[in-house]
């Protein structure tokens, strides 16, 4: 189990601020945000909508940067200063050392299930085959249909293998269990916390479900933008344990 | 305003480049609409009140000599109105400072204007003094070739005498609005010209005192030319009448009504191209749209907007699109037609020409444009419409793919999964996909058709001027004369080879069907008049039979070994019967061809020529004319040549032209479906391709989904494209095929080439539009939003 005292961090974020301008209206969706994640941890952003938490993991994520203060990224292969990245050097961050889990699946509805995890396979450097992958979520019966034939949380873990078939150094989930039922979450958490486990992938997982927050290492709260708390715990929680 | 209006102008200006392409479409269509309905009504109407206040005959008869008493006569046949007897001749001319051979036509002019038929228009000077044998009224044509001003002399060989002619006056007549030599192709208004004299003069220089050798008739209103034109021929068969025609065998009006056949054509054809990809376009954005504004349909319906309302406000959307695609098109149009006129201008002699756009033109292209753009979204409105308020709220079913056929079969290994989603994507919607491809193809067509005509007549010229006809000179004598004449020609300096040719006019007939054309004796093995067979090969003539072109074959329904009538228009007039022996191909006109020896005994008489073909070098030529000029004997003297450069030349401009039409049409149709189905697919896809680039796609590879997907449709469009070009080529062919040319269907590879590149020039351009569009993908937003 990886602590916070014996881990180098993966991310350092120094005082990140980030103004939108929508209209006229400035919007401050990040108010000076510092915070470390390191190797191998499971972290929990938690927050109310419009607490920033969305906003956090996109910059982390390289789709996004801030108005003012750093990131810097620490991987094995990579070091990268995502405050100051380009475009192409994000693209490649993202192709090479992330996976994304997003709330609505965001499946290639013309692929199947295999298909859609050999599309990042086939441009990821060192992956694991699709079969793998969906075998890891436990869709190896699933391969061959299109997303139109699974359900919900299917396509979700679909999209989890997709997101961990590069084996990426960093996982983020944008409130993976967000369009699901509590049964069908809990399933989709659990593939989440193994692959935590058996990859050691440093994971972050966006939620505004405060049920979840017991499976994590750390729980980080947001409100309007700020970090108001963080919390340690001591031991996690298994997945299946969890109940909302 | 209202606020749904609103929201209608603002989804408007939001999908303004989409419109746009939409739009110039439209324009494309309103403008080759209006362009060639205004040309052929501007030259229509001009032509028929020209005819009316310049009084042009309905029945023309040329004959050798008859004496004025006949003109009673004749204007006593029923349904004659009026009878004007002429003198005509044809002379040679000689102008200052230019030495090749030069033929006039000269018409007599009667005492007073004011009854004659045929009636000139003078753009300078006077009429000639009805007593002076010096005096002529030029045709304004000639003039302007020659820089010829009212004072200036040429000179004439008239009967063997060379006189001098003052030009009094320059005019043109409404039987000259095309004006070219007899038998010629193309206008060459440097050596050939038309010149009015007074009568008695050029009555008495050519013994035609108290007589006429030209009779042109005005009918009564309602009267059939056919009757008048039988009995005409009866009376006049005794003074060598070779037979009368009426307006519509007479080559000016004959070479302008093929012109307005073919503005009609145009005016057709290509608008219904430009309509229904137009409609497809509208289809397919605004189903798009409608399908992406569920909720708000929805939400309006909710509110109490009625279905009514709702088609209505779509339908509002696409009239917005198609009133400005015809605002401008007719604009366009406009502009198109006034040049295209200014165009004929140059080759038809018209004293003005009004630009004319009925309002029934702009009504009609209005309607027709509204008409096909509404039937053509019917469908995508009607769902609007039927949407129920409550299911409007439900997001669309996840879209539905299947593995295609190629991966079925098991080569699904051979495609990336890039490569996997632009075939499903294409499978998943067939018939788009086919529309869109087709949509492309007609891009293709358009283009094609443009480049056709310069290819055509460049081949159709080179065949019968360089296979066939291949003499640089050809020379008529006075009248027919023995062989030895043509030892006389082969003397003269210059004359490299010289070949002996009989011609005489004549009605040929098959069952009750006839053509007046003359039938040529030719020498065997000719080396200066080649009969060419379907696959262009020379072929001899042989001893027996005629030898015709295939158009008249198929026009007269003659095949191989019928016999068909040879009625002979001079001499003694002899009525023969010949086997057909042989059928070629010939682009102009329609010939019948001889043995010269056969033919010369058939009419019972000699070794006999009536004029001969030259070949000539180069640098005698211009001492070889004037020798020629001074022959009593000739008559005139054609070289096609110059005319054929001087016709290029003048085609130049108006190749140009339609180049630039049909280059402006075919890229606006390719680039609006290009650009509108890749704004489609950017619209359905967005979603996933903004993952993808999440996921550490980088613009290119992303671009190459979209991309990729024209890219296979335009290259399915390329040979579709040829087919539908060739199919439009064909027709256009077809339609332009009549006894005065054929157009050849020959389409180079230049023509595909250039089709081809405008076509992807275009696609490229909307794909560099919406390369700039994938640049902006929202990705953070995709995480969010729910379809």
């Amino acid at each position: 189990m990886p602590t916070t005292e014996n881990n180098r961090p993966v991310f350092q974020v120094n005082q990140i601020t980030k103004t939108y301008q929508m209209g006229e209206v400035s919007v401050h969706a990040l108010r000076g945000v510092s915070l470390e994640l390191f190797q191998g941890e499971l972290s929990v952003l938690l927050g109310a909508s419009g607490s920033g938490k969305s906003t956090l993991l996109n910059i982390l994520g390289g789709l996004d940067t801030p108005t003012q203060g750093q990131v810097l990224y620490q991987g094995k292969e990579l070091s990268l200063d995502l405050s100051q990245a380009t475009e192409a050097q994000l693209t490649d961050y993202r192709r090479f050392h992330v996976g994304f889990v997003f709330q609505f699946y965001n499946l290639i509805p013309s692929l199947t299930a295999a298909e859609n995890v050999a599309v990042v396979t086939e441009i990821a450097k060192s992956p694991m085959t699709p079969a793998e992958a969906l075998e890891l979520v436990g869709l190896e019966n699933r391969l061959n249909h299109f997303p139109a034939q699974l359900s919900g949380g299917e396509q979700q873990r679909v999209a989890i293998a997709r997101a961990i078939a590069k084996n990426p150094d960093v996982l983020l989930c944008d409130e993976p269990t967000g369009a699901l039922d509590s049964k069908t979450g809990i399933k989709v958490l659990e593939a989440l916390a193994k692959i935590n486990q058996e990859l050691g992938t440093t994971t972050s997982i966006i939620t505004h479900n405060a049920g979840i927050a017991s499976m994590a290492d750390r729980v980080i709260k947001l409100t309007d933008g700020q970090i108001v708390d963080i919390q340690q715990n001591d031991s996690r929680i298994q997945a299946q344990a969890l109940s909302w | 305003m209202r606020a749904i209006d609103i929201k209608l102008w603002r989804e408007l200006w939001d999908m303004r480049m989409q419109a746009l392409a939409i739009a110039m479409v439209i324009v494309s269509g309103v403008a080759i609409f209006i362009m060639s309905l205004s040309t052929y009504d501007s030259l229509k109407e001009t032509r028929d009140s020209y005819y009316r206040v310049h009084q042009f005959a309905d029945v023309f008869a040329n004959l050798t000599r008859a004496p004025m008493s006949l003109a009673q006569r004749i204007e006593d046949i029923p349904g004659v109105a009026r009878v004007e007897t002429r003198v005509v001749t044809y002379v040679n001319l000689d102008v200052p400072g230019f030495k090749d051979p030069v033929s006039g036509h000269m018409i007599s002019l009667p005492r007073h204007q004011e009854r004659q038929m045929n009636r000139l228009f003078l753009t300078q000077g006077r009429l000639v003094d009805p007593s002076r044998d010096n005096e002529i009224v030029m045709s304004v044509e000639f003039a302007k070739a020659h820089q010829l001003e009212l004072g200036d002399k040429i000179w004439a060989i008239i009967n063997g005498r060379r006189q001098a002619l003052t030009i009094v006056g320059k005019g043109m007549s409404p039987e000259y609005i095309y004006q070219i030599a007899p038998g010629a192709m193309f206008p060459d208004y440097q050596r050939y010209g038309v010149m009015w004299v007074a009568r008695k003069p050029l009555a008495s220089a050519y013994d035609m005192e108290g007589a006429f050798n030209n009779v042109t008739l005005k009918l009564n209103r309602n009267i059939e030319p056919k009757a008048v034109i039988e009995q005409l021929d009866d009376l006049l068969k005794p003074y060598g009448g070779t037979g009368a025609i009426d307006r519509h065998d007479q080559l000016s009006h004959r070479f302008l009504d093929e012109e307005l056949k073919q503005l009609q054509n145009m005016a057709t054809m290509f608008p219904i191209i430009f309509f229904a990809v137009a409609a497809f376009l509208l289809n397919v954005v605004v189903s798009r749209l409608i399908s992406l504004q569920r909720e708000q349909i929805a939400i309006l319906k909710a509110f109490g907007y009625s279905n009514l309302a709702v088609g209505v406000h779509y339908s509002k959307l696409i009239l917005m699109i198609v009133v400005f695609g015809i605002i401008i098109g007719t604009f366009l149009g406009i502009w198109m037609g006034t040049s295209m006129s200014e165009l004929y201008s140059k080759f038809y002699s018209f004293p003005y020409l009004v630009y004319e756009l009925k309002p029934w033109v702009l009504v009609s292209a209005g309607i027709v444009s509204i008409g096909v753009a509404l039937i053509g979204t019917v469908y995508a409105v009607r769902k609007a419409i039927k949407l129920p308020p409550a299911e409007g709220m439900r997001p669309e079913q996840v879209a539905i793919y299947r593995p295609t056929v190629i991966e079925r079969w098991g080569l699904q290994t051979l495609f990336s999964q890039p490569t996997r989603m632009i075939l499903r994507h294409l499978e998943r919607r067939p018939l788009k996909s086919l529309l869109t491809s087709l949509g492309i193809s007609m891009a293709f067509g358009i283009m094609m058709v443009g480049g056709f005509q310069e290819g055509a007549i460049n081949h159709m010229i080179d065949v019968q001027y360089k296979l066939s006809q291949r003499e640089d000179m050809m020379v008529f004598f006075v009248e027919p004369s023995a062989k030895d004449a043509l030892y006389s020609l082969q003397s003269l300096e210059g004359v490299e080879y010289a070949e002996g040719l009989r011609r005489v006019n004549a009605r040929l007939r098959h069952e009750h069907r006839s053509y007046r054309t003359g039938v040529q004796g030719i020498e065997p093995n000719s080396e200066l008049r080649r009969l060419l067979d379907a696959n262009l090969s020379p072929i001899h003539i042989p001893k027996e039979g005629v030898v015709i072109t295939d158009y008249l074959a198929q026009k007269l329904h003659l095949k191989l070994n019928d016999l068909m009538t040879i009625e002979v228009l001079d001499g003694k007039r002899p009525i023969l019967q010949v086997p057909v022996a042989g059928i070629v191909k010939e682009y102009v006109g329609l010939n019948a061809y001889m043995h010269r020896d056969t033919l010369n005994h058939l009419l019972k008489e000699g070794n006999v020529i009536s004029g001969a073909l030259l070949t000539v070098d180069e640098d005698a030529q211009q001492s070889l004319y004037a020798k020629l000029k001074n022959m009593p004997k000739v008559v005139g003297v054609v070289e096609q040549r110059a005319a054929i450069d001087g016709f290029n030349e003048t085609m130049e401009e108006t190749i140009l032209f339609f180049t630039f039409i049909s280059t402006l049409l075919g890229g606006s149709i390719a680039f609006g479906v290009v650009y509108n189905s890749m704004r489609i697919a950017l619209s359905e896809r967005h979603r996933e391709l903004a993952s993808l680039r999440v996921l550490g796609f980088r613009r290119s590879e992303v671009a190459f989904i979209l991309l990729g997907e024209m890219a296979l449709l335009t290259f399915i469009a390329i040979p579709l494209g040829f087919l539908i070009g060739y199919g439009l080529c064909a027709y256009l062919a077809f339609n332009f095929d009549s006894d005065l040319y054929r157009i050849p269907l020959v389409l180079g590879i230049d023509v595909y080439a250039f089709s081809a590149l405008v076509v992807i020039v275009s696609s490229l351009i909307s794909g560099g539009l919406i390369w700039r569009n994938l640049a902006h993908l929202d990705m953070v937003a995709v995480l969010k939003a729910k379809e």
